[in-house]
């Protein structure tokens, strides 16, 4: 039977480790990640799971154990934050480059400097384009459910390539939530037994991983790596459609929230679209047609999704929890590529937000919107919401 | 260098998924001095095959004892490290190489042996 | 016991064990015949290798795509980091002989082969970290004595008055003014370790250490004479005789620390002045046709000796007095296999 359980996204993160009993999980602590490992670790030290734990001395060593775990055919899992993945980020490319089927939670958080323990996207968004599928949850809830749902997608043989699980640091993390969770069992059959492709302990088959691949391979590799990126939304929805089954929730590749017969059209990744869907709830309320689209994956970035949902809508705001420093925010920049090829198209308006934990409250939001209703969007303007001039 | 494959035809994340398989690669094309064998005056010490740095040296099991048979020159680079390690090639008194002629390996220039 | 060259060659003169010909590393080069001596040791004691390499000299030149000089499980991951990465290995195969997948009799031996850059320098954490967890592991350093991979520039091990391109000799510097760091004594720092040097021209001991690191309950870390004959500016048949010369100068003494117990392993009457080692090699001769030549050599001849006449003493002290007992099975981390 489900169980409806109030805890905090840290722990709906380690919950779901937990019931997936994976083979090692080697971490590092950094706030806002911690929780989870201390839970999990609590965990291995109850015996609940049979996990082998590294406690390593770094996140460098944490993603660099993992890929070692994983070459050789165990089920490796590893969570982080902000600088923490930062440190990581060499052999995060590493990862998918050697097509491992890791799982990451990342709890969000502002990358220094100045050093800030909270909530933003720059961690994930510097890591946009190293090969990784990304999930983004809105709660704790969806935080539990895509890392049940991750290794059935990095593992599958179209695929294989890592996961990161994003869920907003603090908020989701460490906000207590009701979340459902599933039987133990329905979950172990979910989640089933890893099909291991040429595993490193398979003496009887020696592997060479992370060969020195010149200018006469490298290139192939990387066009291998687009493939697989491109089966990912196909994957993605067959595995989320068997998942709606055990579950009754239903996951695709964004979330559509009163996006039917909207005019006005919202896009952010993330706890914030909480707010907006709350902001556009009392909207609705004065007449307006407004709607939110919630990508529920960012990498790959499915082009096509976009294009049928936001042609012939009055306007598009896309929200950034991050900035691209001299160049568009990461998500407005991906939406507004897209647009391009669209048939009729909307007005776009960027609206950065959020940075280092800074508050999102429904008045800004509602401000965003009402400079779409007005027409006061300016396409290559990048605007900013809860910042003081 | 063999043919090289599209992307479509190569095992994922640049796994190299025949072991060994470097062993096709020629490497004697660099030498430069070419060791050459003396049975004569070898004592199958087996120094040379323990040192060599690519496993260049020949050895077969004459009644269950292993025997140099000499250089296998698809691989060996010339470096001279077995003429190097060879005890027959030092006088055991004096410290002093012997005589070419007393070697179990000497090392020669590759030109020796171009064909004209 | 380790098998003599005879055996050793009537076990393997029909195989390549781990490595195979065919490699690029430079013609002379130590690195190849020290990963063969311990694999065969290993191999020869029944354990299968499983090989990591830190990014370097032997990690590009052995598996330049499609190539693979590996005919062993082998995973290279990056430069600093081949500590972990075994970590994960090996944690692998504990999670999967716990679970049945893998059978409980199987002996792998994990080795991790790094270069001193790999090793002292950026390296160090990474392998600290793995050592301090206690993994079941083999760390074999090829002490090259610099980031010969990229064309000879200075590390942390670079001896004093060597040329480099980083620390080259100039008409006011006379190259690398410090020390090398002692970095044996740093791995031997850590608890419920096994740690020894190795060179090529005592190829027994060699051996002997690496059977005694198979057999030990926890990490070990080798560190291996290992001559750059192109950056070393030695001839290409040199790398045993400059590992001889380094063991009798006491530039590379030969001893092991277990459990915090010295041991000198090969104890050197007479030994030659270092100045015979620091003159065989043409890296050393721009620094030798400086004025302060001399007192370069005579420091270093005073840090070689004092350096021996100390580990003599701590083989005194320390005789039959280990910091402790081997780890209990209780609080071990990974000793569900002995290796």
């Amino acid at each position: 039977m489900p169980l409806k359980q109030a805890i905090t996204g840290a722990e709906a993160v380690a919950y779901a480790m937990k019931q997936i009993n994976p083979d090692v999980v080697a971490a590092y602590p950094i706030t806002p990640q911690t929780p989870v490992v201390e839970y999990f670790a609590k965990y291995v030290a109850d015996g609940v799971v049979d996990t082998e734990m590294i406690p390593v001395e770094s996140e460098h060593s944490a993603m660099s154990a993992v890929v070692g775990a994983a070459a050789s055919g165990a089920r490796a899992f590893t969570a982080t934050a902000s600088v923490g993945l930062a440190l990581m980020h060499e052999v995060v490319f590493i990862a998918a480059s050697l097509r491992l089927p890791i799982v990451m939670a990342v709890a969000n958080r502002a990358l220094s400097g100045p050093i800030n323990i909270h909530c933003d996207h720059s961690d994930a968004m510097a890591e946009r384009d190293s090969g990784w599928i990304q999930l983004w949850a809105e709660n704790a809830q969806e935080a539990y459910d895509f890392t049940v749902m991750a290794y059935r997608i990095a593992e599958h043989k179209d695929v294989r390539l890592p996961v990161m699980v994003n869920f907003d640091g603090f908020i989701i993390s460490h906000g207590v939530e009701v979340v459902e969770t599933l039987d133990d069992e329905l979950i172990k059959n979910f989640v089933g037994k890893q099909e291991k492709i040429y595993p490193l302990l398979d003496t009887s088959n020696p592997v060479t991983y992370g060969s020195i691949d010149m200018y006469d391979y490298y290139f192939e590799h990387k066009r291998q790596q687009v493939e697989a990126m491109k089966h990912v939304p196909r994957v993605f929805k067959e595995i989320a459609e068997e998942f709606a089954k055990i579950s009754g929730r239903k996951y695709d590749l964004v979330d559509e929230y009163m996006l039917d017969d909207a005019e006005y059209v919202m896009i952010a990744l993330g706890s914030t679209a909480g707010t907006i869907k709350h902001t556009i709830n009392e909207l609705r309320k004065e007449g307006k047609k407004v709607g939110l689209l919630k990508p529920w994956m960012f990498r790959p970035f499915s082009k096509a999704e976009y294009q049928r949902l936001l042609t012939g809508r009055k306007a598009v705001v896309v929200l950034d929890r991050s900035a691209s420093f001299g160049a568009e925010a990461p998500l407005y920049q991906s939406v507004k590529s897209t647009i391009y090829e669209v048939a009729s198209k909307p007005q776009m308006g960027s609206y950065v937000y959020g940075l280092g934990g800074r508050d999102i409250a429904p008045h800004h939001i509602r401000q965003a919107f009402e400079d779409a209703f007005s027409g006061n969007l300016i396409v290559d303007e990048e605007r900013y919401l809860g910042l003081r001039e | 260098m063999a043919e090289l494959k599209g992307w479509k035809d190569i095992p994922i994340g640049g796994l190299v998924v025949e072991p060994g398989s470097a062993k096709k690669y020629q490497t004697g094309t660099w030498r430069v001095l070419r060791p050459i064998f003396q049975s004569e005056n070898c004592i199958n010490c087996m120094f040379c095959w323990l040192y060599c740095p690519d496993q260049s040296i020949v050895v077969e099991l004459v009644d269950g004892k292993p025997k140099m048979k000499g250089f296998d020159y698809y691989s060996c680079k010339g470096c001279g490290l077995c003429a190097n390690v060879c005890p027959k090639n030092i006088d055991p008194k004096t410290k002093q190489p012997v005589a070419d002629e007393k070697k179990a390996i000497i090392m020669k220039p590759e030109t020796d042996f171009v064909e004209e | 016991m380790p098998l003599s060259a005879i055996d050793l060659a009537k076990q393997f003169y029909d195989k390549n064990p781990g490595i195979t010909p065919g490699h690029r590393l430079c013609p002379g080069c130590a690195a190849p015949t020290i990963v063969k001596i311990a694999l065969m040791t290993a191999i020869a004691n029944g354990y299968e290798p499983v090989v990591a390499l830190a990014t370097g000299c032997l990690e590009v030149s052995t598996t330049i795509y499609p190539y693979s000089a590996w005919n062993v499980p082998y995973i290279h991951n990056a430069f600093e980091n081949v500590s972990a990465t075994i970590s994960g290995v090996e944690t692998a195969f504990k999670a999967a002989k716990k679970r049945g997948e893998i059978p409980a009799d199987k002996k792998l031996a994990f080795f991790a082969f790094g270069g001193d850059g790999g090793t002292y320098d950026i390296g160090l954490q990474s392998l600290s970290g793995a050592v301090e967890r206690g993994h079941k592991f083999i760390y074999i350093v090829y002490d090259n004595e610099g980031y010969m991979n990229t064309g000879n520039q200075r590390s942390g091990s670079t001896p004093t008055g060597s040329d480099t391109t980083t620390a080259p000799v100039g008409k006011k510097m006379s190259g690398k003014v410090q020390l090398k760091k002692n970095i044996v004594e740093i791995m031997a720092a850590h608890e419920n370790v096994y740690v020894a040097t190795v060179a090529l021209t005592d190829t027994f001991d060699f051996m002997k250490k690496i059977e005694k690191a198979l057999a030990f309950d926890g990490p070990s870390f080798i560190a291996a004479h290992s001559a750059c004959v192109r950056f070393w500016r030695v001839a290409d048949d040199q790398a045993v005789e400059t590992s001889k010369l380094a063991v009798e100068t006491l530039y590379w003494p030969l001893y092991e620390v277990e459990r915090g117990v010295y041991r000198v392993t090969k104890k050197i009457k007479d030994p030659k002045p270092v100045s015979e080692y620091i003159k065989s090699q043409g890296r050393f001769s721009a620094m030798l046709k400086r004025p302060d030549a001399q007192e370069i050599i005579d420091e270093l001849q005073q840090y070689v000796t004092a350096r021996y006449e100390r580990l003599l003493a701590l083989e005194e002290a320390t005789k039959d007095k280990p910091v402790r007992g081997p780890w209990s099975k209780k609080d071990v981390q990974t000793d569900e296999h002995a290796m």
